[in-house]
């Protein structure tokens, strides 16, 4: 059956169980929407700003490990989804974009609302396409959904030009995707697996150092298994947080910048790091040439680009983490004897730990007369289900989340961790809140993030989507402020936003429900009454202006050179 | 680290904006391309580069794996251990005039060169070699009067009785 290139889309959307956009219509994709209104299994999301769709999009992604699809118009509505594309892109996160474009004949004319959108996201997506014949569709968007999200995922762009969308084709679904330049490999080698087993079981102070890729690749529990076998410590970058339980004895929590000193303590005096779906950042690493210098490295990773870009490695591992991790296993079966005598060997490694975990947990000083943004985290993580969903935005809050929050379990925490990208929060949670109606989201931002993305407040309340946000109001753009205050002579250029926004009003304005406090004391019932409501609720908490987020390893210095008080 | 000069062939399809995302993948990662050359191949729908690039081993590692990422990209061959010929054309404007015109001539032999186009004052030869012959012929030919230079770049293929698919 002939039918539009717009309907083929759909439908082709539709063969990839896509159930849910985001989107915002204008002129070159008006043809799709008018196409959707005849789609019945398709929802759709309005949201108030194409990059807020995107991050929703993202959001969704992150929460359930599906494909999210954004959807926007030529010119200013898909540039306006570039940094949406750019912090997936840089957190690996599965999605697919669907930009209009003006009509072939036109593309390179300088039309109205045209833009080279495949030129401007070549570099922050996996790939993309520009559709020039309704026939190819259902190939495109098949070949797009694959490579989204298998091997290390990320965003994918369709360019979809408006006489495309007009123009009549047959629909046939191409059964089978095969790109002859796209093969991920996702075996682990079983002779490295054996290799790495060997080096695990002659370790005498191992570290597992986990990343993002292994909640990509839904491997938590196998990673879990694995650390508990070996009795191995685990420390997490802040996008591995919820891949293994933080309350588990072996649990080292964040490392890094912010991270814990035992973490951090642990990598600089280990002598075998296995590094799994991670990539050591700079932020992770600090200065690389003093970076765990005794110690030997396997890394694990479905990316062969991420092995041996920043530091050596002695084993590499290039596969799927959950097929790796579930060979380890399998290997230690056969090394019962292996295993007892790693136990042993283990003791005044575990001895040290405990010692670095006693001598200076993460930690910060309560307050009876202002509110400390750390017991807002805590509060909120005693008030919240174990399977409630944060987002967070970039900035002071988002490492106070990663450091009090607690992390259990993997797709609980969404935040932008490679690009960085305040605005993120609030839009993220809404795309979560929508795929898990019925689950708890909350969203942690600062009031500078906050008002990045402030208008998808407008969609939660329109959608039903009861997101409660806690926004920790210091007046200031934090993060930049204390580097100002520790590195900067005290300086604040630019960091204090002065105006004070009355956030409850503002909540109210879009029909949200607004609460505030500048009381410890109220904090706790704040939640509850947020918690207890059943829509979008913002909750103001007016904090400690100058509260810091320590520990730090400052940019350019040693994992163990950490500011521990300052 | 030792900056060597690598010589990396790259099958690709044949598609809309391919070469846009390998010479983007070198400017923004920061990577050096020396000379890059494309064109089509006997089979349908693959075109071939060679890309002549400088960097230590690491920088050569990734710049083979990031390659391989794209999706784009069929396969990538390293011919850093010298196991291809490598093979490049210079077309070269020389000025000849009296005293000269006899002196080019004999380079241009002894290079198994070609004239391709003459002038009274000028000659243009057509030179093809190891890009190092043609380094050389250049350096004979610049004290005559180089006019005007044009090089391909390099294009390389495997030594031996194999195809690149083995």
């Amino acid at each position: 059956m002939k039918m539009n290139g717009a309907r083929i889309l759909l439908e082709s959307l539709k063969r990839e169980g896509v159930d849910l956009v985001f989107g915002y219509p204008g002129g070159t994709v008006i043809n799709l929407y008018d196409e959707l209104m005849n789609v019945r299994d398709i929802r759709h999301i309005l949201p108030r700003h194409e990059q807020g769709g995107t991050h929703a999009a993202d959001g969704y992604a992150r929460a359930t490990g599906k494909v999210g699809v954004a959807i926007a118009t030529s010119g200013p509505g898909a540039t306006n989804t570039v940094t949406g594309i750019a912090t997936a892109y840089m957190d690996s996160i599965p999605m697919v974009i669907i930009s209009g474009q003006v009509p072939i004949p036109l593309i390179g004319n300088d039309a109205f609302q045209e833009v080279d959108m495949i030129g401007i996201t070549r570099p922050i997506t996996k790939h993309s396409f520009l559709i020039r014949n309704p026939k190819d569709i259902p190939a495109i968007v098949r070949k797009a959904f694959y490579i989204a999200r298998s091997g290390r995922p990320g965003p994918v762009l369709i360019d979809f030009p408006k006489d495309v969308q007009i123009a009549q084709a047959e629909f046939k679904w191409p059964e089978q995707v095969d790109i002859r330049g796209y093969k991920p490999n996702l075996e682990g080698h079983p002779r490295q697996v054996e290799k790495a087993i060997q080096m695990m079981l002659a370790a005498r102070r191992p570290v597992i150092y986990v990343g993002g890729g292994v909640i990509l690749a839904n491997a938590a529990a196998d990673l879990t298994a694995l650390a508990r076998r070996l009795q191995f410590p685990v420390t997490t970058t802040l996008m591995g947080l919820g891949s293994f339980p933080e309350n588990d004895p072996l649990a080292l929590k964040m490392l890094g910048m912010h991270g814990a000193y035992a973490a951090n303590m642990a990598m600089t005096n280990s002598d075998l790091i296995l590094a799994v779906g991670a990539r050591f950042d700079d932020r992770v690493t600090g200065k690389i040439a003093t970076f765990a210098p005794h110690a030997k490295i396997i890394h694990v990773d479905v990316d062969p680009t991420s092995i041996r870009k920043n530091v050596r490695v002695d084993l590499p591992i290039v596969g799927d983490l959950q097929d790796v991790l579930a060979k380890m296993l399998v290997e230690l079966d056969s090394q019962a004897d292996g295993l007892a005598e790693l136990l042993k060997n283990l003791t005044a490694w575990h001895e040290d730990i405990s010692g670095w975990k006693e001598k200076h947990p993460i930690a910060y000083k309560q307050s009876t007369s202002v509110i400390k943004p750390q017991y807002v985290i805590q509060k909120l993580r005693e008030l919240s289900n174990d399977d409630a969903i944060m987002a967070t935005d970039v900035g002071q809050h988002q490492m106070w989340v990663a450091q009090f929050f607690g992390f259990q379990q993997p797709r609980t925490l969404l935040t932008s961790g490679g690009l960085g990208t305040m605005g993120f929060g609030l839009p993220s949670a809404m795309g979560a809140q929508a795929a898990f109606p019925k689950r708890q989201v909350l969203c942690v931002c600062g009031d500078g993030g906050v008002q990045m993305n402030i208008q998808e407040l407008a969609t939660m309340v329109q959608n039903r989507l009861p997101v409660k946000i806690a926004i920790l109001n210091n007046n200031f753009l934090g993060m930049v402020r204390q580097w100002q205050e520790l590195f900067f002579d005290k300086r604040y250029s630019q960091t204090c936003l002065e105006l004070p926004i009355d956030f409850v009003k503002l909540a109210e304005a879009y029909g949200a429900k607004g609460l505030r406090t500048d009381k410890p004391a109220e904090v706790e019932q704040v939640v509850k009454a947020a918690l207890a409501h059943n829509g979008p609720v913002v909750m103001e908490f007016k904090i400690a202006r100058e509260e810091k987020v320590l520990p730090m390893v400052p940019a350019g210095a040693s994992l163990n050179e950490m500011v521990l008080n300052a | 680290m030792h900056h060597t000069s690598h010589t990396i062939a790259v099958l690709v399809e044949n598609e809309f904006g391919v070469l846009a995302r390998v010479a983007g993948l070198f400017s923004g990662r920061g990577f050096n391309i020396e000379s890059l050359t494309v064109a089509p191949t006997n089979e349908e729908g693959l075109s071939r580069m060679t890309i002549v690039t400088r960097g230590d081993e690491n920088v050569l590692e990734q710049i083979t794996k990031q390659l391989n990422k794209l999706v784009d990209v069929i396969k990538v061959i390293d011919f850093s251990d010298g196991s291809a010929i490598e093979r490049e054309m210079a077309i070269i404007k020389v000025t000849a005039e009296e005293d000269s015109r006899a002196e080019v001539l004999r380079i241009v032999d002894i290079f198994r060169a070609k004239i391709i186009d003459v002038t009274p004052k000028s000659y243009t030869i057509e030179a093809t070699g190891a890009p190092a012959k043609i380094d050389a012929i250049l350096e004979l030919l610049r004290p005559l009067g180089l006019k005007e230079l044009v090089r391909t770049g390099a294009v390389a293929i495997g030594r031996g009785p194999k195809g690149w698919k083995g």
